[in-house]
């Protein structure tokens, strides 16, 4: 059998509040294997954003494990967070979040800078990716040049810039119109078709239907986790 | 990892050039002000030693006692207490370079139609050695001269000037006291001494001369004042001590009773100018560095407010990879590239002004590299000590926070 992507094993977390530990997250078991595109949804405060923190190694968890690429990182300290998010990772955030004063070339090869690749290196890496994600004219622009659709296919681009074993995107359409939304979807529904994994948050059952698989949270439990049936939701 | 990282700050620096160019100014001012404090400071320093070295070193001088004729104390070398015979005795001594007793007074000095009032001193050829002093024209006297009594003299400068104009002295008479006296040198120019006092305005004639021509004396071979160089600074005392205790043997002194003569350490004096110039000097740099210090804080606070500009940057950078090194670094960069560039500008600036100072006013300034490089090393500590606490504070974000930041 395929060693998993994510294997995750009673993973908790908790947070101090004035009213006392508050139970985000109770108790999570998720396997993620290679080649998977999972959609995690639910309602604000269901616990995946917690959930989707813990993942992408912005956090650690207060009790369980996860696995990650086979290695347990639940409890590694901040730099081994750090080389993992930037060798293992690639991150698609609702805003974005490119860096306002870097060109796109930049932009997509800054978390090769923190790699330690060398300047010929990053920028052809980056070249290529900016084209593979259509936007291979425009590598001196800036971020403020260029549609919110482009601006999040850059920010793909960054994602993939370090061949990572996982792709997390929090809410990737969230600030986008329908039709954008769409194109993105289908930008990552190829990438999933050339074997990367992808683990997408939404709250849209039509986005969630581009995922094959789904994943319900609800009160910081999974509560359903189900293939995607049919060709639409 | 360095070099993409200067890029970066120099993208950070220019993207709010005002603000940039405000923080800069802070190191500008207080680089430019250390320089030019400095410079003054240093040029104060140099003229003084200048002057103390126009003295001779390690100098002393022996002064013949007073005399007290009822009741009246004739101050120093009122009683004719010293002469040649105690200064060859103290050549003797070890630790003891040269001596030159002398004998001197003011005397008006006539040639041609030109008259004019200076300073005369008899001496020994050891005299110019002491002080150190060259002749710039013509020649010096010798032993010969002296034990002959010829009558020749070394003018000063300031003689040669208002006695013959334009004419060369050398080789010239003029006459002091109706003695005619051949000019057979002139001396090179000193300037004034500590005291303000015209130092070229003097004549040298063989002490001999001047006890039997000029001045003439109680006794023969009575001299007011001896003059000893001794090897160093630091054997002064020493000499001191020693031609002290020849002296009291000389003159038969029983234990208990007083010098008859006195000592006065001339280098002492000048030591102690040098030492207040110094002192002057390095108030006015520390003066300076606290403007210095003010624009440190400058660049502190605005890296304070960059950094919570850019808190959700920090958080894409984190998530994206970068560990706190690599925050504090990029931050830490971006505070001493502003420092340097503020203290590259500061210097030159200074320099400027400095030279600016030196142009309009003729005051003596000095530039030195270490100056320089004291500010440069001084503008790379404020840059890292004070960009220290922003760098720090943005390395520590919590990068989900940091995310969420609007």
């Amino acid at each position: 059998m395929v060693q998993p992507v994510i294997r995750v094993a009673g993973l908790g977390k908790s947070y101090e509040t004035a009213a006392g530990l508050f139970p985000a997250l109770k108790g999570v078991d998720l396997d993620v294997r290679p080649g998977e595109f999972i959609a995690i949804m639910g309602p604000s405060g269901s616990g995946k954003s917690t959930f989707m923190n813990l993942l992408g190694c912005l956090d650690t968890p207060t009790v369980g494990d996860y696995f990650l690429a086979g290695e347990n990182v639940a409890h590694m300290d901040k730099d081994a967070l750090a080389l993992l998010r930037n060798r293992t990772l690639g991150f698609v955030f609702q805003g974005f979040n490119l860096l306002p004063r870097m060109s796109l070339q930049d932009n997509v090869a800054l978390p090769l800078v923190y790699a330690g690749v060398d300047r010929e290196t990053r920028q052809a890496k980056a070249r290529e990716l900016l084209a593979k994600v259509g936007l291979g004219n425009y590598a001196e622009s800036l971020p403020n040049r260029i549609s919110g659709g482009q601006q999040q296919r850059v920010a793909i681009a960054r994602a993939l810039v370090n061949e990572p074993r996982l792709i997390l995107a929090d809410e990737p359409t969230g600030n986008l119109d329908s039709h954008t939304s769409e194109e993105i979807m289908r930008l990552f529904e190829e990438l999933n078709g050339e074997g990367i994994t992808i683990v997408l948050v939404t709250h849209e059952p039509d986005i969630a239907a581009h995922c094959k698989r789904q994943v319900r949270f609800l009160d910081g439990q999974i509560v359903s986790d189900q293939l995607t049936t049919g060709d639409s939701a | 990892m360095i070099h993409p990282m200067l890029g970066e700050a120099w993208l950070a620096m220019g993207a709010n050039r005002l603000r940039t160019a405000l923080t800069m100014l802070g190191m500008v001012i207080g680089v430019g002000a250390v320089v030019i404090m400095m410079a003054i400071g240093q040029g104060a320093q140099y003229a003084v030693q200048q002057t103390i070295s126009t003295m001779g070193s390690n100098l002393f001088i022996v002064l013949s006692g007073s005399f007290t004729t009822a009741g009246v104390r004739s101050g120093s070398a009122g009683a004719p207490t010293l002469n040649v015979a105690d200064a060859n005795a103290i050549a003797e001594l070890d630790g003891v370079v040269n001596v030159a007793p002398t004998h001197q007074g003011t005397r008006q000095l006539v040639y041609g139609s030109q008259n004019w009032s200076s300073q005369v001193i008899g001496t020994t050829p050891e005299y110019l050695d002491a002080r150190a002093w060259n002749i710039v024209n013509g020649a010096g006297f010798g032993d010969s001269d002296v034990r002959s009594a010829t009558r020749v003299a070394i003018i000063g400068k300031t003689v040669a000037e208002n006695l013959f104009g334009d004419d060369d002295p050398v080789g010239k008479t003029m006459r002091i006291q109706q003695n005619p006296f051949i000019v057979i040198g002139v001396l090179g120019s000193k300037g004034q001494n500590l005291d303000g006092r015209d130092q070229d305005d003097t004549v040298i004639i063989p002490l001999t001369t001047a006890q039997r021509k000029v001045f003439g004396t109680p006794f023969l071979g009575s001299v007011r004042m001896i003059m000893v160089q001794a090897e160093s600074a630091e054997t002064m005392p020493r000499t001191m001590e020693s031609v002290t205790s020849l002296l009291r043997q000389r003159h038969r002194l029983r234990e208990g009773v007083p010098d008859d003569f006195f000592m006065r350490n001339l280098s002492a004096a000048a030591e102690s100018e040098a030492e207040t110039t110094r002192t002057m000097s390095i108030l006015l740099g520390a003066i300076a560095s606290i403007s210095l210090l003010v624009g440190g804080i400058g660049i502190m606070n605005i890296m304070l407010v960059s950094v919570t500009e850019r808190t959700r940057e920090i958080g894409i950078r984190m998530a994206i990879g970068a560990r706190q090194r690599d925050i504090l670094s990029q931050f830490l960069l971006e505070a001493v590239m502003i420092s340097f560039a503020g203290c590259l500008l500061g210097l030159l600036l200074g320099l400027a002004i400095a030279l600016a100072i030196n142009a309009f006013t003729g005051m003596v300034i000095v530039i030195s590299g270490s100056a320089a490089l004291i500010a440069f090393v001084v503008a790379a500590g404020v840059g890292i000590f004070f960009g220290w606490y922003p760098a720090q504070k943005a390395a520590r974000l919590d990068p989900i926070e940091a995310l969420r930041y609007q």
